[in-house]
């Protein structure tokens, strides 16, 4: 690692002013991404905002129809929290499939989110379950909050507190992993939310996760595997690499989307 | 067989300080005032260093040096060596290229040592190591195998200019073209053995310390083999004289073949540990293992098979491009050539067979023995052709296979080896029986009807290991003997001290050879100790590689044991008043014959050395002998491996569900561990077939250079093994052993690859079979069954 | 430089340190504790896996400074005196180790695991809980057969 400046805040105003005076920083949720980035010198931020001490961003809420995660929530507390199981069993076996379990157990949705990582299960989640990302500073629709590979719609100063998913009537998660990294390959969540359907894929696009409007119209006439029948993502927007080519990872969402149909129908 | 002697399932002495946390291995190792190394590294596969320029990373705060090829030069410090000759054709000696510890003048392959900064902290050696400024000229890469010594291809050693290190050959090729020309049927195959990064979990460190009072060295290093380090390092490298270093390989956490070699790394911890006159500490971070641990496999071969009408083998074809890397790594010449060829006529009577092995240079990291070591690329062509031959005639392939064996031993193949004992249709039939062979046709409906395509695939393997007859080996090249040495002493309480140079990073010596001494001494294992790994202590040895230290570690053991008794017996007869030709040993008694006459292991010890009832003039006082054992052959483990899987065609992801092994090791000294390796080895072997291949693209980058990309097999992917053995006692050593530790490597790819094309309607796929490539695999079969 | 402090094995500890500072770094490097071991440099060997909480996490991505405050408990805090944890006699009861470099961390997440899912430990759910845990020698086959009997007699001697 370079050196870096330490600091770890005791409030997310003093957090978010500490994020805002050091333009070159990064915040430090669980770590689980930022630290081995850091570890290989891919990134030397000049300050690192430790938000560990942050009590009051962790919890879970269901109210309303809707699931409140706050941003510290770690992995393995979404994946076998009751009210998740309850609620939106595919976002708690989302949570169980990320990383291992000594990752799980350190790694938080709000780092995930901010992230954007292009192969992160979260976003997916995010996308197709229409989520709300609540900052120190505002509301952002998960439409308007994912702008590329590691792109959000966060600004200099601005910390996830918070995000909010409403309860669909139907949802599954299906992850294809990247056999060496355990990454998603092809992750492709389904939800029927409020009798409209959407479907987000992660770690295919080559700008990160998006959503299959395609997909979404056949389902919504018809909420079937068999409703996919020859549908497919065009290949040109996809990733290529020694694990899979655009090609494959293509028709991999399609197979994985028909899955998940099938398990959440 | 006692509780604790041979054939017991022995529970692990040395797991004690492992579960404990207590293990010592060289990163634990810390001395007083040491400085630690950063190595700066050719971040280019190819190109000429014009300067390196120190300056600012010299005035960085705690940096101690900066050392380059220069420096290396300066100190006339000698170059990287490779062990063993090989000729080609004409004659003519391989090309060996320079490889200097630190480059000079020229990189050829990303990881090459170019400088090396030494501070006060690792974290201020790495800083200050991004602060060295190095002009490359970036020279075009020549990264391929199967190209690397075409007309124009960039020349990696100036030496070789058509990248060639050899053109060799084994066997007769007339004999062998007159076999071809009245074959019925001719089988051909185009093989790529996919390159392999051996992956030990405890990434390579070493400490280097120099002692100025008694001008010695000491180096802590992650060694196989410290004597043939030490050997190395004073012999050719001329950092010391022998009897002024010692190399210290502790606890190693795993080996797999890539620590046998002498790297650059160490040599320049314990050089540089005289010139900052402080102790060097140096750990690799594992990107720095992909790229500077020597690698494994990387084949490129066309292999043909011909039969006559009746299914006999009449000779066998092999061409074999060999990438030996960018440099010649400590062993690497024999590992496609002595280790390879010599192996092609698997279980099987084959009368005729020519093989020719190009070893060619490229602007890769060096290529040397992975596990199993020439063997499992050698099986993989044999078994791949077998099966692939079967199908082709319409044969089943187990039949095919019983048909060809070798029955009649000693049986001298047309490649070197001459096949000693072994009962191959036995394996085999226990095999079938234990995979369920006969109904697997039934298995296979059932997983169609769940769209899933299900196959079976064998691999009758063989090997030769516990390397080896010294004088054979050299008169193939070897520039060392390939012996073991092994000393006893016996203390005066009847406690045994076993000083062997056989080293071991998992194997489980302590265990197994205190075994062998708690059942000849009839004394407790406890009273046991095993030492290994430090060139003070044992005086000689030549280390742990080509499942060797069972059948030759051992036997230096038994051979050692053989004169305690003898000398014990002459203690014994005096304190017993007996003649020592009178004096029986057994269970632990030396008692004389026909008599109640008897005294203890312990008591002869303290007689011994007590030296009150002998005269010290006739017999010397003391307890303690020494051996060298020199094996008379190779061992020749074998067996049948079977593999059954599914596909899932939508994914291209395979699931085996089933994986029978039978082998024979002979005589087996502790099961537990026999199996243990077993499963260790076919995990690699599966790991080869479905999971692992490094990759590099066109410039030479390595594009698999962290778990992110190379993927090692994890809990998940494998299954719990089914393991048997069958026994043929070796004849060649006193234990009647052989080698288990290389077996499942050796054994299983074969027997996954012809699984998967059983499954895909014999379509061919290379390794690693990632889902993509089972995907597109399965499309073209199920289009080709279509089609029928 | 930073201050911290935490207890490991019991024992209270503090130091100034480098940021930077890994808690695998500290606890090798400043505590002298070598039993934790650095096997990859991207989060997926396993082989640092220490208890911080009682949560098994991986010390080579966690710092140092993170963890002021809390209990962390490595390898050599498991054993009491001569006398094995049960998941560690099971692994030498079962063979679940060769080298013993992947060891240590193959014993923290096991231990947590039982925590987390149980005495009954099934063979699939065993190696899926493995997903973080390299191991190159075993092929696995005797760790998880040392998993599921330490887990069992986790389970009796808690009775």
């Amino acid at each position: 690692m370079y050196e870096f400046t330490y600091h770890r805040p005791g409030s997310v105003s003093e957090a978010a002013k500490l994020a805002g005076e050091h333009a070159d920083g990064k915040i430090l949720a669980g770590g689980q991404t930022l630290l081995p980035t850091m570890k290989q010198r891919l990134a030397g931020p000049s300050d690192l905002i430790d938000l560990s001490r942050l009590d009051d961003l962790r919890g879970i809420e269901v109210k309303g129809g809707v699931v409140t995660i706050k941003a510290l929530t770690r992995h393995v507390t979404v994946a076998t929290s009751a009210d998740v199981k309850a609620a939106i069993p595919a976002l708690a076996e989302l949570a169980g499939m990320i990383g291992d379990p000594a990752v799980r157990n350190k790694g938080t949705i709000g780092g995930s989110v901010a992230n954007n990582d292009p192969a992160a299960d979260y976003p997916s989640a995010c996308l197709a379950l229409g989520a709300t990302i609540t900052t120190n500073k505002r509301a952002i629709k998960a439409d308007d909050f994912f702008k590329g590979l590691f792109e959000t719609a966060l600004e200099e100063g601005e910390i996830i507190t918070s995000i909010s998913f409403p309860v669909p009537e139907k949802a599954n998660y299906q992850k294809f992993r990247n056999p060496a990294s355990r990454y998603a390959l092809v992750g492709v969540f389904v939800a029927k939310t409020g009798g409209h359907v959407r479907v987000a894929v992660t770690g295919a696009g080559s700008r990160g996760v998006f959503r299959v409007k395609d997909f979404e119209a056949a389902l919504d006439a018809n909420f079937a595997p068999a409703a996919l029948d020859g549908k497919s993502v065009a290949a040109s927007g996809l990733n290529s690499d020694i694990h899979a080519d655009a090609e494959y990872r293509a028709h991999l969402i399609t197979v994985m989307a028909k899955r998940a149909v099938a398990a959440a129908a | 067989m006692t509780a604790t002697g041979i054939g017991a399932s022995v529970r692990r002495k040395e797991d004690f300080r492992f579960v404990t946390g207590k293990g010592r291995y060289t990163d634990d190792v810390n001395r007083p005032g040491q400085a630690h190394a950063y190595f700066v590294r050719s971040p280019h596969a190819h190109a000429t260093i014009n300067k390196i320029d120190a300056t600012e990373a010299l005035k960085t705060k705690g940096v101690l040096a900066v050392l380059t090829g220069d420096d290396i030069a300066a100190d006339k410090v000698g170059g990287l060596i490779c062990g063993w000759m090989i000729h080609s054709k004409d004659g003519s000696p391989m090309k060996a290229g320079a490889h200097p510890a630190l480059a000079q003048g020229k990189v050829r392959y990303v990881g090459d040592h170019v400088a090396v900064v030494i501070a006060e902290t690792y974290a201020i050696a790495r800083d200050a190591g991004e602060k060295v400024v190095v002009d490359y000229t970036v020279l075009p890469a020549n990264a391929d195998t199967a190209s690397a010594a075409k007309p124009g291809a960039p020349v990696v050693h100036d030496v070789a200019p058509d990248n060639m290190v050899y053109d060799w050959k084994l066997g007769d090729k007339d004999a062998t073209d007159a076999a071809f020309a009245k074959a019925k049927h001719v089988t051909k195959l185009e093989i790529v053995n996919n390159r392999l990064v051996p992956n030990p979990m405890e990434p390579r460190a070493a400490v280097g310390d120099y002692d100025e009072g008694n001008e010695s060295f000491t180096l802590y290093t992650t060694s196989q083999n410290p004597h043939v380090a030490r050997l190395v390092l004073s012999a050719f490298i001329g950092i010391a004289p022998e009897h002024k270093l010692r190399v210290i390989a502790p606890d190693v956490g795993g080996g797999f073949g890539s620590k046998i070699f002498i790297y650059a790394e160490e040599t320049i911890c314990v050089w540089a540990a005289k010139k900052v006159r402080r102790p060097v500490k140096w750990t690799s971070d594992r990107t720095e293992a992909f790229l500077s641990d020597a690698h494994g496999r990387d084949h490129v071969t066309h292999a043909e098979l011909a039969l006559d009408e009746a299914g006999k083998i009449l000779g066998l074809r092999v061409k074999t491009i060999a990438n030996l890397g960018a440099y010649l790594s400590t062993f690497s010449s024999s590992v496609p050539t002595y280790l390879y060829a010599p192996l092609l006529s698997g279980q099987y009577n084959i009368p005729a067979i020519y093989a020719e092995v190009d070893g060619v240079y490229t602007n890769t990291t060096p290529v040397d023995a992975y596990r199993g070591a020439g063997r499992p690329e050698a099986t993989f062509v044999v078994e791949r052709l077998m099966e692939v031959a079967a199908r082709e005639i319409g044969r089943d392939p187990a039949d095919f296979r019983r048909q060809n064996f070798v029955t009649q031993f000693p049986h001298q193949t047309p490649v070197i080896m001459c096949y000693d004992g072994g009962d191959y249709p036995k394996s085999l039939d226990k095999a079938l029986e234990l995979a369920d062979y006969a109904s697997i046709g039934k298995r296979k409906a059932e997983s169609a009807r769940k769209g899933l395509l299900r196959g079976i695939g064998i691999s009758a393997y063989i090997e030769a290991c516990g390397i080896a007859p010294s004088a054979a080996v050299g008169s193939l090249g070897a520039g060392v003997g390939l012996w073991e040495s092994a000393e006893v002493r016996v203390n005066p309480v009847g406690t045994v001290e076993i000083l062997t140079g056989s080293h071991s990073h998992g194997q489980g010596h302590e265990t197994t050879f205190a075994q062998l001494v708690s059942d000849r001494l009839g004394i407790s294992i406890d009273n046991v100790a095993i030492v290994h790994g430090d060139t003070d202590k044992v005086q000689m040895g030549m280390g742990t590689y080509g499942s060797r230290s069972g059948a030759v570690g051992m036997s230096a053991i038994v051979k050692a044991l053989d004169k305690i008794e003898a000398k014990a017996k002459k203690v014994a007869g005096h304190v017993l008043e007996a003649s020592p030709d009178d004096i029986e040993f057994k269970n632990g008694k030396f008692s004389v014959k026909g008599t109640d006459k008897e005294i203890d292991f312990a008591s002869v010890a303290l007689q011994a050395y007590i030296a009150h009832k002998f005269n010290g003039q006739e017999l010397e006082p003391g307890l303690k002998e020494s051996a060298f054992y020199d094996p008379t052959n190779f061992t020749f483990p074998a067996g049948v491996h079977i593999c059954e899987l599914e596909i899932d065609p939508q994914t291209g992801v395979v699931a085996i569900d089933k994986w029978t092994a039978v082998d024979d090791f002979g005589n087996l000294i502790n099961p537990m561990i026999v199996e243990g390796q077993v499963h260790g080895g076919i995990a690699q072997g599966i790991g080869q077939a479905l999971f692992e291949g490094a990759v590099y693209n066109k410039d030479g980058q390595l594009l698999t250079a962290s778990y992110m990309d190379y993927q090692m097999p994890r809990a998940g992917d494998l299954l719990s093994y089914d393991i048997a053995v069958t026994n043929t006692p070796c004849p060649s050593n006193p234990l009647g052993i052989k080698g288990c530790g290389e077996a499942g490597a050796i054994a299983a790819p074969p027997a996954v690859v012809n699984a998967l094309t059983d499954a895909l309607g014999h379509e061919d796929v290379p390794m690693p079979a990632t889902p993509q490539t089972l995907w597109r695999a399965a499309q073209r079969a199920v289009t080709k069954a279509a089609a029928q | 430089m930073t201050a911290v402090s935490m207890t490991v094995n019991g024992q209270h500890v503090s130091a100034e340190i480098d940021p930077r500072t890994l808690l695998v770094q500290f606890l090798r490097e400043h505590l002298r504790l070598t039993g934790t071991h650095v096997g990859c440099d991207t989060s997926q060997c396993g082989c640092c896996v220490v208890h911080v909480n009682g949560d098994a996490i991986k010390s080579c991505t966690t710092l140092a400074a993170t963890c002021d405050g809390a209990d962390v408990v490595t390898i050599e805090g498991l054993a009491k005196g001569d006398v094995l944890h049960p998941m560690q006699a099971a692994f030498r009861e079962n063979h679940g180790l060769q080298c013993g470099f992947c060891t240590p961390g193959m014993i923290m997440t096991a231990v947590e695991l039982v925590r987390r899912k149980g005495t009954d430990l099934d063979e699939h759910t065993i190696r899926e809980e493995l997903e973080g845990n390299l191991c190159r020698c075993t092929g696995y086959h005797n760790i998880v057969k040392a998993i599921g009997a330490g887990a069992q007699a986790m389970g009796a001697a808690a009775e």
